[in-house]
């Protein structure tokens, strides 16, 4: 016979009403916080990236990093500062967009 | 003949060629294939070996872009020997290079020369780690919120889905200090931990984040990976480690997304 051990739930409880509070506790920002509005305020940028330079989409089955096959090809794409996409310029009045782009696509 | 055949038989006198071209790439021992010659039938060693050296060069460039601390810690030349090593006895199975590189840190722990580096492998499987996590599929993790509606008398039987991207790394050694000092920018500074470190690689966001878990937070955390309940990884945890902090780490692993959902165990 086995006894599976537990813990009671009036310690899981406390434990997670006193882990909760930690989030609700207004304060400057984390280290963990700030990592993640760094994050949030970096965004794809389609168009920016030189051949094999890309950075990944990180979705299955989808495009992934380093497999564009010509410079700025329009849908690989880079993270770029956010808002700072659209004025990024490449050789040839070209410039980024958050949305995918049909230029520069290979055959 | 019809165009589509001609197109299969093509396809398959190709494949016939490289299943003959590819097996002495890693292997300088044995001779350059059969069916590789220059004109008039001569040898064709050296034209051959511009494959070998491509292949082997890009594989060790694939590991050092992979496991960057690991070749800052040896130093490149040091570095770029093993990753010869490796390569040669552990070929890549996928055609993605980013896949390419899981069996390192086992290489690296049996590997001769870095015996005096014992911490040396953990390292290496931090930034496996860290690449597999950069990978891996997009999700939302569990918010605070979902864990408040949580009923208390609930919780015992909560099990988490893991987030695709969390992978938990143990180590004897201060890895997590090691890896850190040695991924950030900058000059070296000296790292003065000695204790064992364990890792949590997750990403929440875009950006991946390596964190050193305190004492019990590892067995706490692969206990709920396995499926295990919220009361059993618990008790797992002050089982081995009576010091464990219990509230801390469910308010590290929300923090650090390492979940995406919380049900109700059977």
């Amino acid at each position: 016979m086995s006894t599976r051990s537990t813990v009671g739930a009036a310690i899981l409880a406390g434990a997670v009403t006193a882990a909760l509070a930690s989030f609700a506790a207004a304060g400057p920002l984390t280290e963990a916080e700030g990592k993640a509005a760094m994050a949030a305020g970096k965004e794809k940028c389609y168009g920016i990236a030189l051949a094999g330079q890309n950075d990944c989409a990180a979705g299955p089955g989808t495009t992934c990093q380093g497999s564009s096959t010509v410079d700025f090809q329009g849908n690989a794409w880079k993270f770029a500062a956010g808002g700072t996409c659209a004025s990024i310029k490449v050789p040839g009045d070209r410039s980024g967009s958050p949305e995918p782009l049909t230029r520069d696509v290979p055959a | 003949m019809q165009p589509v055949d001609h197109k299969i038989h093509h396809l398959g006198s190709r494949l016939d060629y490289a299943a003959g071209f590819t097996p002495a790439l890693l292997d300088p021992e044995r001779p350059p294939p059969a069916i590789v010659a220059g004109p008039n039938g001569k040898a064709a060693g050296k034209r051959y070996n511009v494959y070998r050296n491509n292949v082997t060069v890009s594989l060790i460039n694939a590991l050092a872009a992979a496991f960057p601390a690991t070749q800052r810690i040896t130093g490149v030349d040091f570095f770029r020997a093993m990753a010869r090593f490796h390569a040669r006895a552990t070929p890549p199975t996928s055609p993605l290079l980013f896949e390419y590189g899981h069996g390192f840190p086992a290489f690296i722990e049996r590997y001769e020369y870095a015996k005096p580096m014992p911490w040396l492998a953990d390292v290496a499987r931090i930034e496996r780690a860290w690449l597999d996590a950069y990978h891996a599929a997009d999700e939302a993790a569990l918010a605070p919120e979902a864990l408040a509606l949580i009923p208390p008398e609930n919780l015992v039987d909560t099990i988490f889905t893991p987030h695709p991207a969390t992978r938990i790394v143990r180590s004897r050694f201060p890895a997590v200090s090691i890896f850190a000092a040695n991924r950030k920018e900058g000059p070296e500074s000296p790292v003065e931990a000695t204790a064992p470190e364990d890792a949590l690689v997750t990403r929440p966001g875009l950006e991946v984040a390596v964190r050193h878990l305190p004492p019990g937070g590892a067995v706490f955390l692969l206990r709920l990976i396995a499926g295990e309940t919220l009361g059993a990884a618990a008790a797992a945890a002050f089982s081995d480690y009576p010091q464990f902090d219990l509230s801390a780490s469910i308010a590290g692993m929300i923090g650090a997304g390492a979940f995406t959902a919380a049900r109700q165990g059977d």
